[in-house]
């Protein structure tokens, strides 16, 4: 029976209202859902190219669209999907929202900053939107030069303009939090009882402040170079196409990492709260995250096996890409052994963090297929690499953000999603998932390059395959969006700790009142001390089950 | 089995596609086992240790060192098993024997144009004789491309402004997918073409078929004269200019005090961009012929200069006794 | 002695201390990704330079060596100007603080001003890369890849110099409204850290760039 009762309480929902309380806000909880607001839109957007580009890819022929367009779809798929979706996802939502929380403070350090960084997001996007609707622009995500800076007539520079303004919201973000995390945790509150969702947010930080501005120089460089026609990466100029590669990925695989680590946090969460356990391996799982952070810098020439940088090079890079592996396998044991002798819950958000682990294991070990030279040199710049990526990005960093997303959805909102379609969205998802992407690795293998228009018919079986699975995945994204709209008026009326988890932000209401706490909390005990919790509850009279 | 038959592995079709595919096996391997090992562990305790009653309290079971020691040091072990592996084969992809078969490939928006030294050009095709190697050398005249034969195993990236090498040895005769493997603009995805391999008999025949106005040599020569090269570089002669007798694997001494080795690298820089490095006892005098020079008149020059060999003291020793 | 009712803590801190903590932090954060920023530009420098030294040797005897000297002094009397900026706010002197961040300004604008005739030199000379450049004697197209650099670095550093001024005047304004005090002068201890940074880049950006194989030729 479900009793819907409104809160008396005033919390940060009610405190104000019009839309300038909102446009003008400095509450790290409001600006959450600023963010969660844009980059749904942002998701949106570039799920409807990558449906455009499954749709072309059923058959061989290019006959849904010409090739400039279609070279334009998988452009904007991935600046919209990495930019202006993954990159901000859960930090800049669940980060924003909870990590003041979770450190017993009142916001983050720099309020009006953290609104400036989502002002920039919504500017960046919009300089994409601008380059979008003024007739897109085709240099693929990567946008390697010379053709970006000198052969493409496509809208290149609003383009790189979207992303380098859209960079400084991540950087400010990663300042933010690493001011934060330092120097607002409350009393009580050591490194060791930080929360994982803390420390993995800790290392994304670390790359964002340190690799970002390094994309924002090379994009610099290479709007000189087109812009003003003087040659720093065009050989007809004078200049080294390769120094851009190694530019450009020197920020973007430790992006990969800042992508993935924070979706790590929420997984720790997870997993530790549906089987009322402590992780195992805390240390572990902390020190791996910020060994992920500094040892992903270590690795960007594995992008770069066969662009004619020396073998010697070559030999270096894989060797340091496959020690960059190991801080992730530690992870995936640490929480499986979490499993172990637990109370294992099956609700929503534990089913996407086992779809996590799992996929993001198969994903981790095809990049070893990657690192590993003798097999790159065949499958880079093929479906395999495709299939890969899209298995930590689309099977685990996306089933993560939704796994947080269903899981603080009752703390954020005050209200709890309908269970029985969650869990059926969620196995849609996992299975539409597969049947997209799993055929991909053997397209890969088989010599199906990316970035292909039309294909040999030989490769038509898979590609049907793959792309009847995204019109599965689709339909398991759309029915979330649909009740989770639904759940702010007719779901049930959430309590402060529905989950019986642990962390701070379970002990304010839900929602939470703008300043969080009435009185800053003094921590005593670890992270996942689900005894002392008992112990509390048992004092406050919390039934328990 | 025809080309465009629906398979699940691709072609073997040359001598590195069998180690490669073994090495392959191996990762196969691996992975499948991790993955199925934890799918397993986390079904089978998702279901020993569901949650039977809102009030249980699990104990909570303290890690240990050793046991994360373990897992760490046995991925460890396993992928530096991988990287060893997968540097072998690497390394044995990334040297062409030495008696290779020279192929040239120009890869322009958006095509492949391919020259054999005994001057045949093709367009998106390669014939090869099955059981030779071939190295290919390879520019590009606009952007970055890449040249991909899935059967061979075989991909290297091709730029502008430089030379980039690849070689396979194929083992089978037949007809080969060639890719364009690096995104390159609007037909990036028709840049495609065949492979070729055919009986050494067959191939002898195709090459004598085609007649095409001389060896790439040959027409090397007719450009150095007609690009009026000859005014300096006079072979046989030291002038105002280095001989290029003899010129092309040597190791060059050079006005700075380094040196340099007379690869096809070289020898492009030196028509393109003349005083970049500058020979020892000579002055900067050397006119650029960026502009007057496209990418294939290039090569022919280069080969024409890697044919300027002097005939060794024993080849000429039967000529005396005669 | 800090106040926890000092009208210039914000809300969600709980001492002033903890916020000037903060801002610090945050600020030397802010100038790591700075670093990182210039860090870019000057690894690519560093790989045309090691290719090309001849080339970029001649190129860089193009460069007024004495206007780059001059510039560097003015931008260490700057710094000075700076500190003594910050130690005017320590110690509560509103007028020298105001005094000092007006020279510290002026200093800057200086600075600009001599970059300014030394852009307009190479303007006039053709040594800005483009369809005009022309530079005589054998290195000629690396030449631009100096050049290139030259300007791609000097007017990023150049960029970060106007902003410093437009946060110089913020202080100064913030400054006659009394916004500081011994108690709380943050921002101009903040950004007293900016405006050292951008003169260290220069200092690395003189002899990079002005400097290179002067020795050989006086």
């Amino acid at each position: 029976m479900i009793t819907t009762t409104t809160e008396p309480r005033a919390n940060y929902l009610t405190s104000d209202f019009g839309i300038k309380s909102w446009l003008l806000t400095t509450d790290h909880k409001r600006i959450g859902l600023l963010y969660l607001v844009t980059i749904t839109l942002f998701f949106i957007l570039g799920g409807l190219f990558a449906t455009l580009i499954r749709l072309e890819l059923l058959t061989p022929q290019g006959d849904l669209t010409s090739s400039e367009t279609y070279n334009k779809f998988f452009t904007l798929h991935g600046v919209i999907m990495i930019f202006l979706f993954l990159i901000p996802s859960i930090p800049a939502t669940m980060g924003n929202f909870l990590i003041p929380m979770m450190i017993g403070a009142k916001d983050l350090a720099f309020p009006r900053l953290n609104l400036l960084s989502w002002y920039l997001l919504v500017a960046g996007g919009a300089f994409t939107l601008y380059a979008m609707f003024a007739g897109g622009v085709d240099t693929g995500w990567t946008f390697y030069t010379p053709y970006s800076s000198t052969y493409s007539n496509t809208y290149v520079m609003a383009t790189a303009v979207g992303i380098f303004i859209a960079g400084f919201s991540s950087i400010l973000t990663g300042l933010n939090f690493i001011v934060t995390i330092h120097r607002m945790r409350a009393p009580g509150l050591t490194w060791f009882r930080l929360p994982l969702f803390v420390w993995a947010h800790y290392a994304t930080s670390l790359i964002q402040v340190l690799g970002t501005p390094v994309l924002a120089v090379t994009i610099v460089l290479l709007a000189i170079e087109r812009g003003f026609h003087i040659g720093i990466f065009d050989p007809a100029l004078g200049g080294d196409p390769v120094l851009f590669q190694h530019m450009f990925w020197f920020y973007s695989h430790p992006a990969v990492y800042i992508m993935i680590l924070p979706s790590m946090g929420v997984v720790s969460e997870l997993v530790s709260v549906f089987a009322r356990k402590r992780v195992f391996g805390y240390e572990f799982v902390a020190f791996s995250s910020v060994a992920i952070a500094v040892y992903g810098f270590l690795v960007w020439g594995h992008h770069m096996f066969v662009s004619s940088q020396s073998v010697y090079a070559g030999l270096v890079f894989s060797f340091l890409s496959f020690f960059v592996a190991i801080p992730s396998a530690i992870k995936v044991f640490n929480w499986t052994a979490t499993l172990y002798k637990g109370s294992i819950s099956y609700r929503t958000p534990m089913l996407y963090a086992f779809g996590f682990i799992g996929l993001f294991t198969i994903g981790g070990l095809t990049g070893l297929f990657l690192a590993t030279l003798g097999v790159d040199v065949h499958v880079h710049d093929t479906y395999f690499v495709v299939a890969h990526f899209h298995y930590i990005m689309v099977g685990g960093a996306l089933m993560a953000y939704l796994g947080g997303l269903h899981y603080w959805w009752p703390k954020m909102f005050g209200r709890m999603y309908p269970e029985g379609w969650a869990k059926l969205s969620a196995l849609v998802v996992f299975l539409g998932f597969n049947l997209t992407f799993f055929p991909q690795f053997l397209l890969g293998y088989l010599g199906m390059p990316r970035r292909y228009h039309a294909y040999p018919e030989e490769f038509q079986v898979l590609h049907v395959l793959s792309t009847a699975g995204a019109s599965v995945l689709a339909v398991g994204y759309v029915i979330p969006l649909i009740y989770f709209i639904w759940s702010l008026r007719y779901g049930a009326v959430a309590p402060a700790n529905p989950w019986h988890a642990t962390g701070l932000e379970w002990k304010t209401p839900s929602p939470p009142p703008t300043e969080n706490f009435e009185f800053t909390p003094v921590v005593t005990h670890e992270a996942y001390d689900y005894e002392a919790l008992a112990q509390e509850e048992e004092q406050e009279g919390v039934r328990v089950g | 089995m025809s080309p465009s038959s629906f398979r699940l592995f691709p072609e073997q079709a040359s001598t590195l596609a069998g180690s490669v595919d073994h090495l392959y096996f191996f990762l196969v391997g691996v992975a499948a086992f991790f993955s199925l090992l934890i799918f397993a562990l986390i079904f089978f305790f998702a279901i020993r240790h569901r949650r039977r009653s809102e009030a249980e309290r699990p104990q909570p079971v303290h890690g240990g060192l050793v046991l994360e020691v373990v897992w760490t040091v046995i991925p460890l072990g396993l992928v530096m098993v991988m990287f060893g592996w997968g540097a072998v084969v690497y390394l044995d992809g990334a040297r062409p024997p030495g008696d290779a078969m020279q192929v040239y490939v120009v890869g322009k928006q958006w095509m492949w144009k391919l020259q054999h030294m005994e001057g045949q050009r093709e367009i998106n095709e390669l014939h090869i004789p099955v059981g030779r190697a071939v190295r290919l050398t390879m520019t590009s005249e606009d952007v970055i491309h890449s040249f991909y034969v899935p059967a061979f195993r075989m991909k290297y990236d091709v730029l502008p402004g430089r030379y980039t090498t690849a070689w396979f040895k194929p083992t089978k005769t037949g007809k080969y997918h060639l890719f364009c493997a690096e995104y390159c603009g609007t037909r990036h995805s028709g840049m495609i073409g065949w492979v070729y391999v055919m009986e050494p008999a067959e191939y002898e025949a195709w090459l004598g078929g085609g007649g095409t106005g001389g060896s790439l040599a040959s027409n090397g020569e007719k450009l150095f004269q007609e690009l009026a090269c000859t005014n300096c570089h006079r072979t046989g002669e030291r002038g105002r200019c280095p001989d290029l007798m003899n010129l092309f694997g040597s190791t060059v001494k050079l006005a700075d005090g380094g040196t340099v080795k007379a690869d096809e690298a070289y020898l492009r820089e030196s028509i393109l961009y003349p005083n970049a490095k500058v020979v020892a006892g000579y002055q900067p005098i050397m006119p650029t012929f960026q502009g007057l020079v496209t990418e294939e008149g290039l090569l022919q020059l280069i080969e024409y200069v890697k044919s300027l060999k002097e005939k060794s003291a024993t080849e000429t020793m039967p000529a005396r006794r005669n | 002695m800090a106040s926890v009712h000092s009208p210039a803590l914000r809300h969600h801190f709980d001492t002033v201390e903890q916020q000037k903590d903060a801002s610090t932090l945050g600020m030397w954060i802010f100038l790591v990704t700075e670093i990182m920023f210039f860090g870019g530009a000057f690894a690519a420098y560093t790989v045309y330079r090691s290719l090309y030294p001849d080339a970029f040797a001649a190129a860089s005897n193009e460069l007024d060596i004495v206007l780059g000297a001059v510039n560097t002094a003015v931008l260490i009397v700057s710094s000075f100007t700076m500190v003594m900026a910050v130690y005017s706010a320590q110690t509560g002197r509103r007028k020298a603080l105001a005094g000092y961040l007006l020279a510290t300004m002026f200093f800057g604008l200086v600075f600009l001003v001599i970059k300014g005739f030394e852009w307009h030199h190479k303007w006039v000379e053709h040594h800005v890369p483009g369809p005009h450049f022309h530079f005589e004697g054998p290195y000629a197209d690396k030449a631009q890849m100096f050049f290139s650099l030259y300007f791609a670095m000097t007017g990023l550093h150049a960029l970060h110099m106007v902003i410093g001024l437009g946060i110089l005047a913020v202080l100064v304004w913030m400054t006659l409204r009394g916004a500081f005090s011994r108690e709380y002068y943050t921002p101009v201890d903040v950004s007293g850290l900016y405006w050292h940074f951008v003169d260290i880049i220069w200092i690395f950006l003189f002899p990079l760039l002005y400097l290179i194989g002067r020795h050989n030729h006086g």
